[in-house]
């Protein structure tokens, strides 16, 4: 089934994109789809006045960010403005220097053993996929489990197949990256991390590098992850995904967080200058 | 009807030709491959003239006028001048086993049929039990190996190693190099890429002053200098110090050529490994590692070649190789014809080549079986 689909977005792939961006567009306002998603009052991460410096370059300045468990949040604003620094902070691809940052109740650390045990409760997802090109899908989403997790192959196997099977490509398990579609090894890179059960899911624009036509089956499974009750950090200037399925949308230039609000009021009314101009940009 | 010149039913299949004779066949690849063009003809003309004054000398001495049976030198006096090859007859066994007892050299024969059988297996894929295979011939066969060659235990005789010699020394010295150095390659790599300081100098300097000296000063230095520097009375097997020194040597020039392989790979596979939670020994091991050393098959292939060769040096410290134990063997009155040394030469190079050849055939076709191709 999935497969039928993507053959036919692929022959005609313009019209489909938009055909696509309207049907996002008019499930937006569909709340009732968003409501039934609990977001409970603990916290998953809290961030407080957190900065970070690239040699004498201030890259983020007092960041204050809390995130509850469930919640979905989406990350925009102009390129350069360190939204990918902030996520890559929150499972340590990057050290901060000063501030506080907590996850799950862990507190980000020099402490190696802290930082693996961080890593395995957050999962991530990147502009390039990063899929290991030497191993198969299935051999790339088992890894972690069998390696980290120390699960039994056989196992780490069928809950590989089952999470590949909810992105919709168990029939590719046997292919090498290399083999398969953009948008394809965008939802591999998204079944690996959640093979191993994360509890935190940090997406860095997982659509930009990607052709217009395969957009959509990557937000679809991201769609369907949000309505599993996921913690969702998103970077992505996919403002319908953002209206569908975000809690709050934060707005970050030059290494401050501007502005956040919950999209409906973010996207019609947005207070700060820089946020108007930015979505006068990104919305035409 | 108007549109019936538009319209056309075929009414007959036509039946598939055979291509012009001119572009097929061996007149048509003689066409397109050697005479396409007047400086293609005139190469080609040119290499044959180059085969004609070469090739039949060469098979002249090694063959047509070669002595293939004969009791000493006179023999293959008489023959003419060709090879001698009763001479290699005679002296296979010093070239193959140096000065080993012949009554001992059937441990050598068990040692060799080993090697042989493990890497030949080890070496075809479709082979199974890999993993048991590769940890017996790592760990289980040195060991033995060590036993038998050596001996005094277990009721074997003590072989001391100035005995050894021949193709059982550069063996040893090759295949020691080749084990110990790939593994030692990929540490002093992996420190040289460290972000612990005293891990990433202690690794630039080992490999940069293993490189920055020659081999032959690292035999000097193992088989005359070491001993000074070592307490009275402590003496430490001559082999076993070549064999750690080229081991050694050869291990910085590994790390090298590890490390271009390390450093082909992307930022982003380091990153994907780590925020899956894998710690850094299996990020190594499981991801980087196994696309570094992918790309560097040529290279490690390389540098394996260049030790084989290279061990013929281990003669200026007194040790005879094969080419060593074939010079020593010119010597000898019984067989001292103008045509002896030639021979020797030509068999030495037969050795070498067959092994070099070897690995060099071997890692292509590594090369193209790892080749999964799948990158975009
Ligand atoms: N490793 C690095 N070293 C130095 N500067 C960097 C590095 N990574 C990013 N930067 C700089 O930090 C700023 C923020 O980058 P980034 O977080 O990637 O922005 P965004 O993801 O919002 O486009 C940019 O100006 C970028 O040039
Ligand atoms: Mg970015």
């Amino acid at each position: 089934m999935a497969r039928q689909a993507t053959k036919k977005t692929a022959k005609a792939p313009a019209k489909r994109a938009t055909a696509a961006k309207t049907t996002r567009a008019k499930k937006a306002p569909a709340k009732a789809a968003k409501s039934n998603l609990v977001v409970s009052d603990e916290v998953a991460i809290d961030i407080t006045n957190m900065d970070k410096w690239y040699g004498d370059f201030h890259v983020l300045k007092g960041i204050d960010l809390k995130v509850m468990k469930g919640e979905r949040i989406v990350v925009c604003g102009p390129s350069g403005s360190g939204k990918s620094t902030m996520i890559r902070c929150i499972n340590r691809l990057e050290e901060h220097q000063s501030g506080r940052i907590e996850v799950d109740g862990i507190e980000l650390t020099n402490d190696l053993k802290k930082i693996d045990e961080i890593r395995r409760e957050v999962g991530m997802v990147f502009q390039h996929f990063n899929l290991f090109p030497h191993l198969t899908i299935l051999e790339n989403c088992t890894l972690a489990p069998i390696w980290v997790r120390k699960m039994p192959k056989a196992e780490a196997e069928e809950v590989a197949m089952e999470y590949l099977t909810k992105v919709r490509i168990p029939e590719q398990a046997n292919k090498y990256p290399g083999q398969l579609s953009g948008g394809q090894q965008q939802r591999v890179a998204i079944a690996r991390s959640l093979c191993m059960s994360p509890r935190i899911m940090l997406f860095d624009e997982p659509t930009s590098a990607l052709d217009p036509e395969m957009i959509k089956e990557v937000l679809d499974v991201m769609v369907d992850l949000a309505e599993t009750g996921m913690t969702m950090i998103v970077v992505t200037h996919e403002m319908g995904f953002a209206r569908q399925v975000a809690n709050r949308v934060i707005f970050m230039d030059e290494g401050q967080i501007i502005e956040q609000n919950e999209p409906e009021t973010f996207f019609t009314k947005p207070k700060h200058e820089r946020t108007k101009l930015f979505l006068s940009q990104i919305l035409h | 009807m108007s549109n019936s010149t538009l319209s056309f039913v075929r009414t007959t299949m036509e039946v598939a030709k055979a291509p012009p004779a001119s572009t097929v066949g061996v007149v048509g690849w003689m066409r397109k491959n050697l005479f396409s063009s007047w400086i293609n003809t005139a190469l080609t003309l040119f290499a044959i003239y180059l085969v004609w004054i070469i090739v039949p000398p060469i098979l002249d001495f090694t063959i047509f006028n070669a002595t293939w049976t004969a009791d000493d030198r006179e023999g293959c006096l008489a023959g003419g001048h060709g090879a001698c090859w009763a001479y290699v007859e005679a002296k296979f066994g010093q070239f193959i086993y140096g000065r080993y007892p012949v009554e001992e050299r059937w441990r050598v024969n068990i040692v060799f049929a080993i090697m042989a059988i493990g890497t030949v297996t080890l070496a075809i894929p479709s082979v199974p039990y890999k993993k048991w295979n590769a940890i017996f011939m790592l760990v289980i066969f040195p060991i033995l190996a060590f036993f038998l060659l050596v001996g005094g235990y277990f009721g074997l005789h003590h072989v001391e190693t100035p005995l050894w010699g021949g193709l059982l020394v550069t063996l040893v010295v090759a295949i020691t190099g080749i084990v110990v150095s790939l593994p030692l390659g990929v540490l002093f790599a992996l420190g040289r890429r460290s972000e612990m300081p005293v891990v990433r100098m202690v690794s630039i300097i080992f490999i940069e002053f293993w490189r920055g000296v020659p081999l032959i000063t690292v035999l000097f230095m193992a088989s005359v200098m070491l001993p000074l520097f070592l307490p009275e009375g402590v003496t430490f097997d001559k082999l076993m110090r070549v064999l750690i020194g080229v081991a050694l040597f050869s291990a910085a020039y590994m790390a090298e050529v590890v490390r271009g392989g390390l450093q082909a790979i992307g930022k982003g596979q380091y990153e994907g490994a780590q925020a899956l939670g894998l710690p850094y020994w299996k990020t190594m091991n499981l991801i980087i590692l196994p696309q570094a050393l992918k790309l560097v098959i040529p290279g490690i292939v390389n540098t394996f070649i260049g030790l084989f060769k290279d061990t013929t040096l281990v003669l200026i410290v007194g040790l005879f190789d094969l080419l060593g134990a074939i010079q020593l063997s010119f010597t000898d009155p019984k067989w001292s014809t103008p045509m002896t040394s030639h021979t020797g030469y030509v068999f030495a190079a037969f050795g070498f080549f067959i092994f070099c050849f070897s690995m060099s055939r071997y890692s292509i076709f590594m090369e193209n079986r790892l080749h999964t191709g799948h990158k975009r």
